[in-house]
């Protein structure tokens, strides 16, 4: 009973996803109104810096948002399904089985004193309670093999497997119910060049076989143009930018995505550093007009006043600027 | 020798010799200059021993066998006065600007504090002139810096204060230790340019440790590759990211996950997949199980930096006819940069 029917191809729509968390001093809207639609096995990108909200957006998917936050409006649709209107009881059984969250931090997210294994079996158990022992063994060993660890490794406890190791472990975890959809939070951003080219390639090599869609969530941009296949840029709670991830890197088309792939160290020439200008806008109290009318350098008297709106401005390619 | 600290043949031995124990840095001689300001990167992955090296040439912890030398003292054998000099010329930024910070001061407090440690003002106004123009060196402006709380910066901010800090004390040496990893990669450019004006500027010499290939291309002069606590290669930094030759400089590089869609990371995952390789002792080579390239002589003994230019040593049977055994001091193969001004701050 997958909740992932086909709706033309995509697998996930999130149309104006808001989320403010409550503060004293008013809401701060960590996203505001954002829309975007996942492909049936595609790998999206969601870019920007800390503050963008692009890890509340993975976490509004997940329905993991903890008070003081909250989805203010917006709907999240997995198939025909709306994920913010189920209950919580019908969204447990969604979670992990049709859409799985791989974290931020694989370091934080297992249980010290349990093994391995454990893990695996509560994640299984949560949603088959018929299935026998034996068969969940089975399928442990399966799981970790596509991750490319060793069977034995689900006797071990978290603080016995390296970094690489426990994230390998939190991608099994995630593939467990074979999820037609996976989110990826910055799953390696605590690891090295190499691990870290591994663990990505183990995270593809499970896509293909599972036939995923999967949206890798992150700061680094080397990272998402190394695997993504379409990006979704944010600033300050907002999309600004979305389109193929070879456009995007060829020709940016909103001037902060052109700060921001003009600011990445080359290995082609050395010593030029170029950053973009200014610090991005306090979301308590956000700039009129555009959120980065501060900081652009072709801000116009328009940019002060009017919102500028997501739209196509090529096949495929959208942007939030008054520009175009 | 006109060296400002030397490392001569440093090992650091973590755990009991005799049973399980991790050699995090293995016979390690370097030295930094005291005349020529460098920038100098240390790369390597978890456990390759960067932060040992920091940590024991910022003294905080004595190496098991081996001498660190400042201004030709053993930094054993200070006298007082000499050690109030060594804290004040060796400065540190480490990685997390988050938690250098008490929440309860404001960050005027980080700036106070060395001031009056080392007498460095004589009135509040002077010590306010002095964090004003720390401040405006690295690129903040003190009125909106000054009488903030930690968590009223962003990191960026925050990580620039600490270098202000560093700098107040008008230090020869400032040791890096990931200083722009937990920084947006917007705010890295600017952090990392205001690095590379000190060392103009004020010729402040950088030892920059990092696990990212790009920043430290980015910045400095020359580069050491660490590999579980040894140096696998060393020189020029244009020479060894350009064209690496030891197997796990290449295989370092080829992973940098560049910023082009075009120019996507092979397939070949070749040592990659060894990459949670045994750990304990072994033999010969340390990256002998991982190396595309392993020959019989890798196990046997483990091989010394083959001098394959003026400008770079490589740690590889590979290059055993390309060049002579390097013997000592690692810096004899850097290239001092000629745009520096000459030191003194």
């Amino acid at each position: 009973m997958s909740a992932v029917a086909a709706v033309g191809t995509d697998v996930l729509r999130v149309e104006d996803l808001r989320v403010y968390y409550r503060t004293d001093r008013g809401p701060v809207k960590a996203v505001d109104g954002i829309s975007f639609s996942l492909r049936q096995g595609e790998r999206f990108g969601l870019a920007g810096e800390s503050g963008s909200g692009k890890s509340t957006t993975a976490l509004a998917i997940m329905r993991l948002i903890q008070p003081p936050g909250r989805i203010e409006g917006g709907s999240i649709h997995l198939g025909e399904r709306d994920l913010t209107q189920l209950s919580e009881e019908q969204f447990r059984q969604v979670r992990l089985a049709d859409i799985a969250l791989i974290p931020q931090g694989a370091m934080n997210s297992l249980n010290p004193v349990r093994r391995v294994r454990d893990h695996f079996f509560d994640s299984i158990r949560a949603h088959e309670r018929g299935t026998t022992d034996l068969a969940i063994r089975e399928r442990i060993n399966e799981l970790l093999r596509m991750v490319g660890l060793r069977e034995e490794t689900a006797n071990l406890y978290p603080h016995e497997l390296s970094g690489g190791m426990k994230q390998r472990v939190c991608i099994a975890l995630g593939i467990a119910l074979q999820p037609k959809v996976i989110i990826a939070d910055e799953p390696t951003s605590a690891l090295d060049v190499v691990v870290q080219r591994h663990v990505m390639q183990t995270l593809s090599a499970v896509q293909h076989r599972l036939e995923a869609s999967v949206i890798l969530v992150g700061h680094d941009m080397g990272l998402l143009a190394q695997f993504v296949d379409r990006l979704g840029v944010m600033y300050a709670g907002k999309l600004v930018e979305v389109g193929p991830v070879r456009e995007i890197f060829r020709e940016p088309l909103h001037p902060y995505t052109q700060l921001l792939i003009a600011s990445l160290p080359s290995l082609q020439e050395k010593g030029i550093f170029r950053g973009v200008p200014g610090l991005p806008p306090s979301l308590l109290d956000p700039p009129t007009g555009c959120l980065f009318h501060p900081r652009c350098p072709h801000a116009m008297d328009r940019c002060t006043t009017e919102i500028p709106e997501l739209q196509e401005v090529r096949p495929d390619h959208w942007v939030a600027c008054h520009l175009y | 020798m006109s060296a400002f600290v030397e490392l001569q043949n440093v090992t650091q031995v973590f755990g009991n010799p005799k049973k399980e124990h991790t050699v995090a840095l293995d016979d390690f001689s370097f030295s930094i200059s005291e005349t020529v300001p460098s920038f100098t990167a240390v790369v390597g992955e978890s456990g390759s021993g960067k932060t040992t090296l920091a940590r024991i040439l910022l003294g905080f912890q004595f190496p098991t066998i081996g001498t660190v030398r400042y201004r030709g003292t053993d930094i054993h054998k200070f006298s007082a006065r000499e050690r109030q000099t060594f804290r004040r010329e060796i400065q540190a930024v480490f990685q997390d600007p988050f938690e250098v910070y008490n929440p309860f001061y404001k960050v005027d407090h980080l700036l106070t504090v060395p001031i009056a440690r080392f007498h460095l003002a004589k009135s509040r106004t002077e010590a306010r002139a002095l964090m004003e123009t720390a401040l405006r060196t690295v690129g903040l402006r003190p009125e909106e810096t000054l009488g903030r709380y930690p968590h009223q910066l962003s990191g960026g901010q925050r990580q620039r204060v600490t270098v202000a800090r560093a700098l107040l004390l008008k230090p020869r040496l400032i040791v890096a230790d990931e200083p722009v990893s937990m920084v947006d990669a917007s705010l890295r450019a600017t952090i990392l340019e205001s690095l590379d004006t000190l060392r103009r500027d004020f010729g402040i010499s950088f030892l920059y440790i990092t696990h990212d290939l790009t920043t430290a291309y980015q910045v400095s002069d020359n580069i050491i590759v660490l590999y579980r606590g040894s140096v696998a290669e060393t020189g020029d930094v244009e020479q060894v990211i350009k064209d690496p030759q030891h197997p796990y400089t290449q295989l370092l590089v080829s992973s940098i996950p560049l910023p082009d869609p075009d120019r996507r990371w092979g397939e070949d995952v070749v040592a990659a997949g060894q990459s949670e390789a045994t750990a304990g002792e072994q033999k010969g080579c340390k990256f002998a199980n991982r190396c595309p390239y392993v020959m019989p002589m890798c196990r046997e003994s483990a091989p010394p930096l083959y001098r394959t230019s003026a400008h770079r040593a490589v740690a590889c049977y590979l290059y055993r006819d390309a060049g002579e055994a390097l013997d000592g001091d690692i810096a004899q193969t850097f290239r001092m940069s000629v745009a520096a001004t000459t030191g003194g701050a």
